[in-house]
């Protein structure tokens, strides 16, 4: 029976595959777990825009390369004043937009000036915010002024929404997106998978890949047998951990597991009626086993945190020791705070697995000191309203990955509702220092101030655990911005 | 749908024989007897596993994640190190639950929505007709999915989705079968000696057309069982910790590579009931219909 | 006849207008403001503004209804906020996978179905007919979606002759597009095939044993003769029934069933449009399949009255 089920795909197959071996040398087709809901990097926040545009069909001055560092794009040189104020960009010549039209300076103050515009939909207005200025004394020479000098600047030019466009098409770039990059927009079959081909009038080197496929797979079940199948080349963030051994054990595929910058937290509301209490939070703290967490959750790829903070950054200070797993104390610390019998509390999970699985485990591991967790599945518009604008929530997790984001504790509404003088000093003296040193003596402080709060509970940092094809080079482990950078990607025998 | 005959069977049959003949009619039924082990066999682990079950259901075990199946776990392990036989005793008891409520919440509606119409007729009758047709209208697991996305996902919310769509079954059934009885003689005698409406359906209508209810309930409650399965496939259903046999799949299917066998039981355990109870309902049409018994 | 006909297309016409203003509630009363989801956690509130202007999101709740009931009278079912698309587009191309689908899946579930309750009825008591009741048990016990969890487990992991999901789409030709589309429709036959296989039994059983049917026999018709000349021809209006009802239950079955296949249809684009806030889309492909499911059972009604013109008279029972 199995012997004419193989002899019947065969023959129907031959000819497709025939085709298929031939040409895959030059195609990728690429799996991704969220689908874009739109092209247009410079008007949603959505991650999955910049995982299929960004470097490939837009660029920007700057760019964020694979290790976080920042590289010339469009401007290939740049100065700076000796205040900081002023950056004087000259950008490279005879770069042309996929409709054939001139990249000049007027299309870097166009697309900086929208960005900074009233009625802007860019969903990172604060990377524009420092601009006082744009001017383009000539076509290949753009100057920024800005109000107060900030040491991220080019770094942030790097992020996709600072991306440049063209007054002309920049309104119908969610749809169909024209940029300067190495890849052109193809078509788009909403739900399932999109297409970029080579640019053939590239200014910059010509990429390997004549075309490349994202495929939108969001079940972790399906992604994992679209990867077995081979309907995918490659699973750069792939969803769903459990499978990667199998994998492993697979000569055709390749897994690599890389970092990211998304701290993986249990949220706390701070002002909450039991959490305002740090005792009722350092309990807590000393009753997750975040070791079983990460094995159960994640499988085991993750790698602990006790801060707000990438284990990855130089800056980096090992805090996991700060609340050994010891149900006696954490039971000690709640009876102390008035709760010795515990309490009830609710817990919000995204739609994430990390989110579903780690709350699980987290509401079975509270329940030992007495914390029973009602565990709430919420999808994100619900999450958003509720939790993240609506502060009404107890206990959450998520995954923070945005990059350096330990300065959002020191923001007024955010909501963690976390509200200490002390952190927001630091973070002051943060803005100002100006050697590298006492940066990273300052972010050491602000790591420490974080931990012994207990402001959240702090898990794991997430790990990227990407899965493809063992003959394809040049994707990325990591992921220091969201990003599948596809100009060095090839094929190998 | 078991809509095949059983609509139109308004007969006496229920009132035919004693209470003992109808109960040596069913143990001779071989469809009654299966499915009446099937379905018996699952309400006596849901009320076990009230009491007992092998290990906790909600303590986890990381490091015993994914065993196969042995004599300590008869059904291995799930991801978290839990015993899949524990939680699958467990989840019997919670589709129980939410299928028994929701064909509650559809009968409990439905049959006096059915025989209001039927009673009455006319307007009212049209009226009640054409919600059924809206009811009908939406599909229940597309309705589920809404009625979820408003009040979140939960057992209680699922209750609701799938009773809503049990009431118009019940509610079209009734008022077939009340129909027919209304043009019975006697039911024309007890209208000429003064019996009001009210009084007609719930001492001659309701009992006449007991049987294809009761018929029409079990077969109902396998679809709820069914149903209750796809909203916790989607995740729509029962919420964790509470174990149930979709959300039990829906994990499953992303551990398919590495552990098939968690896909296995809870698909079987789902099988098994719904096949029971799809049996007793036939089982039950034949030994209270003799007149469809025929046709088997 | 025509009175009826008026009748049943008012009921028709208020069942939508009713599904139309529901779906239109419970969606304002949803939480979750799409211009935050659009956006994102890092959005400003300026730019939220600026973009629920832009939707047109500000203006008052009956206005909105109205000018969505209007835009359908005219063609224009909106633009979606999630895909920045008319709705229309979004809708045309995502029938290009669940039109065939569904279409496969009735074919099989006919082919299967039918054929298997006459051999049941042919040979009733026989082997054969207690292996169809049988498979009829079990196909209907069989959850949909576990059903197609195996079948990728088997076809696709094992064997790997299946895609194991997602739509090869019609560009990459036919067989390839067919293909991707064989498994889920086998899934969402298989229940169907078992429910048409017993109505399909019984009611050729019953048919023969009318009086006609055994005047017939008794004047010297072969049983086989019988069974074709009156049996399958006159068993088939409840037949028909079923199928009509059964459009409901397929609809429902492709929700989940594109989401285990992840093929980009109309039951996923509403399981993502919900979720995703994308209101308009969740709006109009509701609206529309209610529609579907009205009209088909319409058109059963009307069939029926044709058939049997004592049902014309008052309502529709059963």
């Amino acid at each position: 029976m199995r012997k004419l089920f193989y002899g019947l795909a065969a023959a129907a197959a031959l000819a497709t595959l025939a085709a298929q071996a031939e040409a895959a040398k030059d195609t990728i087709t690429l799996g991704m777990q969220l689908e874009p809901p739109h092209l247009d990097p410079t008007a949603g926040a959505a991650a999955a825009i910049d995982e299929v545009t960004y470097a490939n069909i837009f660029e920007g001055l700057t760019r964020i390369d694979q290790n976080g560092g920042v590289k010339p794009a469009l401007a290939e040189s740049w100065t700076i004043s000796d205040d900081g104020l002023v950056y004087t960009f000259k950008l490279h010549k005879g770069v042309k937009f996929h409709d054939g039209t001139d990249m000049d300076s007027a299309d870097v103050k166009f697309s900086l000036e929208r960005a900074m515009d009233e009625k802007s939909t860019n969903a990172q207005k604060g990377l524009f915010k420092p601009i006082s200025k744009v001017e383009a004394p000539d076509a290949s020479t753009v100057v920024v002024t800005l109000s107060q000098p900030t040491g991220r600047f080019l770094f942030n030019m790097g992020w996709g929404d600072a991306v440049v466009v063209a007054p002309e098409s920049a309104e119908g770039n969610k749809t169909n997106p024209v940029g300067t990059g190495p890849f052109k927009f193809k078509n788009w079959t909403k739900g399932d998978r999109l297409t970029i081909e080579r640019n053939p009038n590239y200014w910059g080197t010509a990429v390997k890949l004549k075309s490349a496929t994202f495929k939108f797979i969001s079940d972790p079940a399906a992604a994992t047998a679209a990867v077995l199948a081979g309907d995918v080349d490659a699973f750069p963030g792939f969803p769903a951990p459990e499978a990667l051994a199998q994998f492993k054990s697979d000569p055709r595929l390749k897994v690599v597991v890389g970092s990211t910058e998304g701290e993986t937290i249990l949220s706390t509301n701070n002002k909450s009626k039991y959490f305002s209490d740090v005792r009722v939070r350092r309990a807590m703290a000393h009753a997750i086993d975040r070791q079983a967490i990460i094995d159960g959750a994640m499988f085991g790829y993750g790698t602990p945190i006790g801060s707000h903070f990438a284990p990855h950054h130089p800056a980096y200070v090992d805090l996991t020791g700060m609340y050994p797993y010891d149900l006696a104390k954490a039971k000690a610390l709640l009876a102390e705070a008035g709760y010795p019998n515990g309490f009830k509390a609710r817990l919000h999970l995204p739609p994430p697995s990390y989110a579903r699985r780690g709350g699980e485990i987290i509401a079975a591991q509270l329940a030992k000191i007495g914390i029973q967790l009602e565990i709430i599945p919420v999808e994100w518009a619900q999450w958003l309203k509720a939790v993240f604008k609506g502060y009404d929530y107890d206990l959450t997790i998520v995954s923070h990955t945005e990059p350096m984001d330990i300065g959002i504790y020191a923001r007024d509404s955010y909501y963690f509702q976390y509200d200490s003088p002390e952190f927001k000093a630091l973070m002051k003296k943060l803005d100002m220092a100006t050697d590298e040193k006492t940066q990273y003596d300052i972010l050491r402080q602000a790591q420490r101030k974080l931990a012994e709060d207990a402001v959240n509970g702090f898990l794991f940092q997430l790990a990227k655990t990407g899965v493809w094809n063992a003959k394809l080079r040049g994707l990325w482990p990591n992921s220091p911005t969201q990003a599948n950078d596809l100009t060095g990607v090839y094929w190998v025998d | 749908m078991a809509s095949d005959g059983a609509s139109d069977g308004a007969s006496d049959g229920a009132k035919e024989g004693g209470l003992g003949e109808v109960a040596a009619k069913a143990l001779g039924n071989r469809s009654f007897v299966i499915g009446g082990v099937l379905t018996g066999v699952l309400i006596v682990v849901a009320l076990v596993s009230l009491v007992w079950t092998p290990y906790s259901v909600i303590d986890m075990d990381i490091a015993g994640k994914l065993r196969v199946p042995s004599a300590a776990h008869w059904f291995g392990t799930d991801q978290f190190g839990r015993d899949v036989f524990s939680m699958m005793m467990v989840g019997a008891q919670n589709s129980i639950a939410v299928s028994l409520v929701a064909v509650g919440v559809g009968a409990g509606f439905g049959v006096p929505l059915g025989a209001l119409a039927a009673a009455r007729g006319g307007w009212l009758d049209e009226t009640v007709m054409r919600f059924n047709d809206f009811a009908f209208a939406f599909p229940a697991v597309l309705s589920a999915v809404m009625i979820t996305a408003l009040a979140g996902p939960g057992a209680v919310n699922s209750i609701i989705a799938i009773g809503i769509f049990n009431i118009p079954v019940f509610a079209r059934l009734t008022r077939g079968g009340a129909l027919a009885i209304w043009k019975r003689e006697f039911v024309m005698a007890a209208r000429v000696a003064g019996k009001n409406a009210v009084r007609i359906t719930v001492e001659h209508i309701l009992p006449n057309v007991a049987s294809i209810l009761i018929v029409q309930a079990t077969i109902q409650f396998a679809l709820a069982i069914l149903a209750e399965a796809g909203l916790s496939y989607l995740g729509l259903g029962t919420q964790p910790p509470q174990p149930s046999w979709g959300k039990m799949l829906n994990e499953a299917q992303t551990l398919m590579f590495l552990a098939p066998q968690l896909a296995i039981f809870p698909g079987v355990a789902i099988v098994l009931t719904v096949l029971g109870l799809n049996l007793l309902g036939d089982g039950l049409r034949d030994v209270l219909d003799p007149r469809l018994r025929r046709l088997r | 006849m025509s009175v009826f006909l008026a009748r049943r297309l008012v009921a028709l016409f208020l069942t939508l207008l009713g599904a139309s203003l529901a779906v239109f509630l419970i969606l304002e009363v949803l939480p979750g403001d799409p211009a935050t989801v659009m956006l994102g956690i890092g959005a400003q509130e300026d730019s939220l503004a600026a973009l629920r202007a832009q939707l047109g999101l500000d203006r008052p709740a009956w206005q909105r209804y109205l000018v969505w009931i209007w835009g359908w009278f005219q063609g224009d079912l909106g633009n979606s906020y999630a895909y920045d698309e008319p709705v229309i587009k979004i809708i045309l191309e995502r029938l290009r996978v669940s039109l065939p689908l569904a279409l496969m899946a009735i074919t099989l579930s006919t082919a299967i179905g039918l054929p298997l309750g006459v051999l049941a009825a042919a040979r009733r008591n026989s082997l054969t007919d207690v292996s169809v009741m049988g498979f009829v048990q079990v196909g209907v016990a069989i959850p949909n979606f576990w059903f197609a969890i195996l079948m990728i487990l088997f076809f696709s992991v094992f064997l790997k002759v299946m895609p194991a999901g997602g739509f090869a789409g019609w560009d990459a030709g036919v067989w390839p597009a067919i293909k991707s589309l064989i498994l889920p429709a086998v899934a969402l036959a298989l229940p169907q095939a078992a429910i048409l296989a017993r109505v399909t039994r019984s009611s050729v059983l019953e048919v023969m044993r009318e009086d006609y049917v055994r005047t017939a026999r008794a004047k010297g018709l072969t049983f086989a003769a019988a069974l074709w000349r009156h049996a399958v021809r006159n068993a088939l209006i409840p037949v028909v029934t079923i199928m009509g009802l059964q459009f409901s239950f397929l609809l429902a079955g492709t929700i989940i069933i594109e989401n285990v296949f992840y093929l980009p249809g109309l039951g996923r684009l509403i399981f993502q449009a919900i979720a995703q806030r994308d209101v308009i889309v969740v709006k109009d492909v509701v609206v529309l399949l209610a529609g579907a499911v009205v009209l088909v059972n319409f058109i059963v009604d009307m069939s029926y009255a044709l058939l049997d013109p004592r049902l014309r008279g008052g309502g529709h029972g059963q």
